[in-house]
């Protein structure tokens, strides 16, 4: 069995057991997609991670980790109107920040073609919401691909990515985290062959390009002829399949079908195998705009039809629309209660909500429950992680009534316990303005927002600019780690890591932050001191509480040097009561209650930072050197700048 | 058409990736259909992280259906404990590895950390067997996963999945400068 690390670019064709993120990245090799970007966010970065095991200096394209998504998708619309097929890829609500510019594509001749990608997440794994991007496809009239497993995101892609190419257009590939994560042995075909072009075809002549006012008819006028020509080829399209594992007949006399797409499609077929029932399903890979012949054909060819969806009632609507126009029959069933447009459709919820309806079809099964509770395990800051510190410090630095707004990143884990700070969450890079707003006319409660490094760059410094113009009077803790960390330690603008450093410092000092106050997070004493200072002063203020990931910093040093031998942290024996607050307070997951309710070490998750050291009474803890002597992992920028 | 389950889970940082990475390719090298998932929420970080590796042509969806698992292999005894109340089906099998990582609420005070005793008690009542893990002589808890690998081939826990094709999976699936010390863990716990 071949990997994709060691086969991402083999020429030839190859099997091998990947992730729907991997067989999407070969995809983009195989259809010589020539400009690629992003900006990291669950599920889709391992689709840059897969990108990236090839070196820049190998690369038949063009990868770039942009500021923010809407930044990406311009650079590769700009690269697809020179000619070059084009991706952009992020989460599901990356695409609220890249629609300002994204609502335009449909009107534009994109030469090259470009493929959006998006990572839907319904169930809400690892977003703020579960917002369905199929209603963007009809806002933005942009056709829209949907694969339930990995060989068929394979697939699509490069349906995608021919569709894009013919209409000169973009196109939506809508990945949902279960696809993005799905692992199985996906069939790849050879390489397209012929190297890149990059002679920059951009010709006004194209275009217009201009839509202001009205301009906008024509190119709009234009967006929705190529979207019925799109319309034509899902009606023919083998995207859009019955299936039917068991055959067709009728169960009780009725002929029964399911429309559905995507992963909720796949948990249907394994219901209809399980039940071996003669039930039709309607798979539907393009889903927008949707086959309306094929539809009405399905409708007319069954006496009940379920429409089974995730998230909002997209098809339902369209459907039900369609057969009230043509006074179809049948009798359409859809999800009966407003709790079914939430989460995820896995078989056994697919079976429940079949079965209710068709309990001839599909016996009515006990599922089992789950017969306790079981301590819930959130997830936590790492050893030796800069934001715990400074989560520590803030706590102690502030007054009970402070109003604290959280913002995205690792240290949105700071709203847990113990810390519970961070209040308020709207999307990535709100907390200064949001905070702003707190603190408008409110002479009686302070307000600190927090804010990450990668963060500051994707879309804080507009309120940031906000907040110096009026002044507003907030306490911006800025937790610089030097990565994107959360999404698996993406290069961060401005660390260095591609292209140059830009100093966060000069940077809020050059906009005309008034205070700002930088120092190593794990300095407590000088962290609650400034936290202290910065909320003093009337107005907007920043402290900057520095800490290298040490994660990051910890794996790269391992990588280096696999004997590394890290100091320990221990609890003085006599004064074990002491370290409570170091496990209770501080809560660094290497200290772990002991069956006597006192404070003990867990050697496998201390990685000897010390950070914990002042956080308990003077000579509480100690670090224990390893024989022989190696040196503690020191930040690459430890120690107060 | 039948599926057999296996649920995989521990805590992030455990190494969960290289126990269904192994898994899964000596599944695929015994012939046999697979389709798996990774679940990890937001990033790691210490929270739950778990693999679904479902074996056999009716397995369309790529997740194991709570109360389907044939199988729940666990890298930790809190979520051993979870995946068994969660998804163990009647009759099936747990094997975890005895690591103890507590999550927050037991550390500050607010929960009891599960004993061994919880786990072969919900186990029972769901008429299943637990076989539980440990090697004393484990220099480096990142070799935790290798061990568990140790038992579930030496149970023979996985149609199909021997010995020999599961210690091949592993010598693919290491970094060449650490497959003998990795071989080392797993035969032993082959023959423990």
């Amino acid at each position: 069995m071949q990997t994709i690390q060691a086969n991402l670019t083999y020429p030839k064709p190859w099997a091998g057991l990947v992730i729907g993120n991997e067989a999407v990245a070969r995809a983009m090799i195989e259809s010589g997609t020539r400009v690629i970007t992003t900006y990291p966010g669950s599920p889709t970065p391992e689709i840059a991670r897969t990108l990236d095991l090839v070196a820049p200096d190998h690369r038949d394209f063009y990868f770039e980790y942009s500021t923010n998504e809407k930044v990406a998708l311009e650079v590769a619309a700009g690269a697809a109107l020179n000619g070059h097929l084009s991706t952009v890829f992020f989460k599901s609500v990356g695409l609220n920040v890249a629609s300002d510019s994204l609502i335009q594509l449909s009107m534009m001749e994109l030469i090259g073609g470009l493929v959006v990608i998006l990572g839907d997440d319904p169930g809400a794994n690892s977003s703020q919401n579960e917002q369905d991007n199929r209603i963007w496809a009809r806002m933005s009239y942009i056709p829209m691909v949907e694969p339930g497993t990995p060989t068929e995101a394979y697939h699509m892609y490069k349906e995608a990515a021919a569709l894009a190419s013919a209409q000169r257009g973009p196109v939506f590939l809508r990945l949902t985290t279960h696809v993005c994560h799905a692992r199985e042995v996906v069939h790849f075909a050879a390489l397209s062959g012929g190297g890149p072009d990059w002679t920059p075809r951009f010709d006004v002549g194209n275009g217009p390009y201009w839509p202001i006012a009205a301009e906008v008819f024509p190119l709009k006028r234009k967006a929705l002829k190529k979207l019925q020509a799109v319309s034509d080829l899902a009606e023919r399209s083998p995207l859009n399949e019955i299936l039917a594992p068991h055959g067709s007949a009728p169960v009780g006399g009725k002929r029964l079908g399911v429309v559905s797409a995507g992963i909720p499609a796949y948990s249907v077929l394994e219901n209809i195998d399980q039940a071996g029932a003669p039930v039709d399903l309607l798979k539907l890979g393009i889903t927008y705009p949707l086959p309306r012949q094929k539809l009405l054909a399905f409708l007319e060819a069954h006496d009940e039809v379920v429409i089974l969806e995730e998230l909002e009632r997209v098809v339902e609507g369209e459907v039900k629309a369609l057969a009230f126009d043509h006074g179809v029959t049948c009798r359409i069933h859809a999800r009966p209660d407003w709790d079914q447009v939430m989460g995820e459709f896995d078989p056994v919820r697919s079976y429940r909500l079949l079965s209710g309806i068709w309990p001839e079809a599909f016996a009515p099964r006990d599922f089992a429950e789950p017969s306790r509770e079981v301590v819930p395990r959130p997830p936590q800051m790492c050893p030796g992680c800069g934001h715990r510190s400074a989560f520590h410090a803030v706590k102690k630095a502030i007054e009970s009534d402070t109003i604290t707004v959280a913002d995205i990143g690792c240290h949105s884990l700071g709203s847990s316990p113990p810390y519970n700070l961070g209040e308020v969450l709207l999307s990535m890079g709100h907390s200064v303005s949001t905070g702003a707003g707190l603190a408008v006319k409110n002479d009686s409660r302070r307000v600190v927002a927090f804010l990450g490094d990668s963060t500051l760059f994707h879309a804080a410094l507009p309120g940031i600019i906000n907040a110096i113009i009026y002044n507003h009077d907030v306490t911006l803790v800025l937790l610089d780690n030097g990565t994107t960390a959360m999404t698996g330690h993406q290069a961060r603008h401005g660390a260095g890591e591609v292209g140059g450093k830009i100093p966060i410092v000069g940077l809020l000092e050059a906009l005309g932050v008034q205070k700002i106050l930088d120092v190593d997070a794990y300095n407590q004493r000088k962290l609650i001191g400034y936290v202290q200072e910065a909320n003093a002063h009337e107005g907007f203020a920043v402290v900057i509480a520095r800490h290298p990931c040490m994660l990051k910093f910890t794996r790269e040093s391992r990588k280096r040097r696999p004997d590394l031998k890290l100091p320990k942290i221990t609890v003085s024996p006599d004064q074990a009561a002491d370290a409570m607050p170091a496990m209770e307070q501080f809560g660094c997951p290497t200290f772990q209650r002991t069956d006597d309710d006192l404070v003990g070490v867990s050697e496998d998750l201390c990685i000897g930072c010390g950070s914990c050291i002042m956080t308990a009474a003077p000579g509480t803890l100690e670090l224990q050197r390893p024989a022989p002597p190696s040196a503690p992992p020191e930040g690459p920028e430890g120690g107060d700048r | 058409m039948s599926v057999f389950n296996v649920y995989l889970t521990g805590v992030g940082g455990q190494g969960i990736g290289l126990l269904s990475g192994a898994l899964g390719a000596a599944i695929v090298d015994a012939g046999l259909a697979l389709r798996g998932c990774e679940t990890h929420g937001l990033a790691q970080r210490g929270g739950v992280v778990v693999s679904h590796l479902r074996i056999g042509e009716g397995a369309f969806a790529p997740r194991v259906p709570p109360g389907q698992a044939d199988l729940v292999v666990s890298l930790e005894r809190l979520e051993a404990l979870r995946g068994t109340v969660s998804n163990l089906r009647r009759g099936g099998r747990v094997i975890y590895y005895d690591a103890e990582y507590q999550p927050i609420a037991v550390r500050m005070g607010e929960a009891r950390y599960p004993k061994a005793d919880d786990i072969e008690a919900e186990v029972a009542r769901k008429g299943g067997t637990v076989e539980r893990v440990f090697d004393e002589g484990l220099s480096d808890p990142r070799m935790q996963n290798v061990a568990l690998l140790g038992r579930v081939a030496a149970l023979g826990a996985i149609d199909r999945i021997t010995p020999e094709r599961l210690e091949k999976a592993i010598s693919a699936s290491v970094p060449a400068s650490l497959v003998d010390r990795n071989l080392e863990v797993y035969r032993r716990a082959l023959g423990a």
